[in-house]
């Protein structure tokens, strides 16, 4: 797979660390990490950077992951590219709430690595 | 609706309260993010001098805290374990590690019970180091603290519900 460009969205530096270590495991060696701490930063980030692929906590400070779905589709900053809830919200309606803000993937907080591949990938080929 | 959830969850107290939740709960992470089996420990009291805590509040239809707890050696083999990198001393990186585990925590926990994880929201985590400083919390609904180790290093989670609507 060519370069893929990936904008990791999480508070905890080490989740965003561990998210990225999944994604390098599922294969995507040419990859290329961009980092936020909330759904602000992500905003910023995506006015000047482009991306293949936005994975996002929900439960963050300053905006969450659900708004910042809202955010992107409304501002049409990346309309196109698949984002990836990874949280450790479970409930069913908790998913309904972003697959309605925008969402195409859903990812339980403990995971694994196999977890991660098994729904990013996908994405990734279908785009 | 809320009427009828709020009975339905005060009905299931006994199913919140299960203690065998918390266990699987703490399994289900340690197994999924550090690769380690946990067993349930005796709480013998026995406590490194410094600690680190974790807090994640939940608010909603239950009102309470998940707390996790260790000594310093546990908390950096934790994060060792979560980002491959070795630890001298509980830095932020420790901190930030041991609060998602917390966080982690309290997300399986209110996933085991229907109708709660829904009803129920997480707080981010807080983080408190030091010694020899104790959590109280009067006359909670119920509480749950377990004891695990894994691989020689001991912790305590512990669940405080002080309110059930």
């Amino acid at each position: 797979m060519s370069e893929v460009r990936a904008l990791i969205v999480d508070d905890s530096s080490v989740m965003r660390k561990i998210v990225e270590r999944c994604l390098r495991q599922a294969g995507l060696d040419s990859l290329v990490v961009l980092e936020a701490g909330n759904g602000v930063e992500a905003l910023e980030l995506l006015r000047t950077k482009k991306v293949d692929l936005i994975l996002t906590d929900i439960n963050m400070p300053s905006m969450d992951g659900l708004e910042l779905v809202r955010q992107i589709r409304a501002q049409d900053l990346a309309r196109s590219v698949p984002v990836v809830m990874i949280t450790t919200e479970s409930s069913e309606e908790h998913v309904k709430q972003a697959i309605q803000a925008g969402a195409r993937g859903y990812i339980r907080k403990p995971f694994t690595a196999e977890q991660v591949k098994e729904r990013v990938l996908p994405l990734l080929h279908a785009a | 609706m809320e009427t009828s959830m709020a009975v339905s969850l005060r009905e299931s107290v006994d199913k919140i309260s299960d203690p065998g939740n918390l266990d699987a709960s703490v399994e289900e992470v340690f197994q999924l993010m550090l690769g380690v089996e946990c067993e349930r420990t005796q709480a013998s009291g026995e406590t490194e001098p410094e600690s680190v805590t974790a807090v994640v509040g939940f608010g909603g239809a239950l009102s309470g805290a998940c707390v996790f707890r260790s000594g310093n050696g546990a908390a950096m083999e934790i994060a060792k374990r979560m980002t491959g990198m070795e630890f001298h001393e509980v830095d932020d990186t420790v901190k930030d590690g041991i609060g998602e585990i917390c966080n982690m925590l309290a997300g399986a926990w209110k996933g085991k019970v229907p109708g709660l994880a829904a009803q129920c929201g997480l707080s981010v985590p807080a983080v408190i180091t030091g010694r020899d400083y104790r959590l109280h919390v009067q006359a909670p609904e119920f509480q749950l603290q377990h004891a695990y180790r894994f691989e020689g290093r001991r912790f305590d989670v512990t669940i405080v519900c002080d309110g059930l609507r």
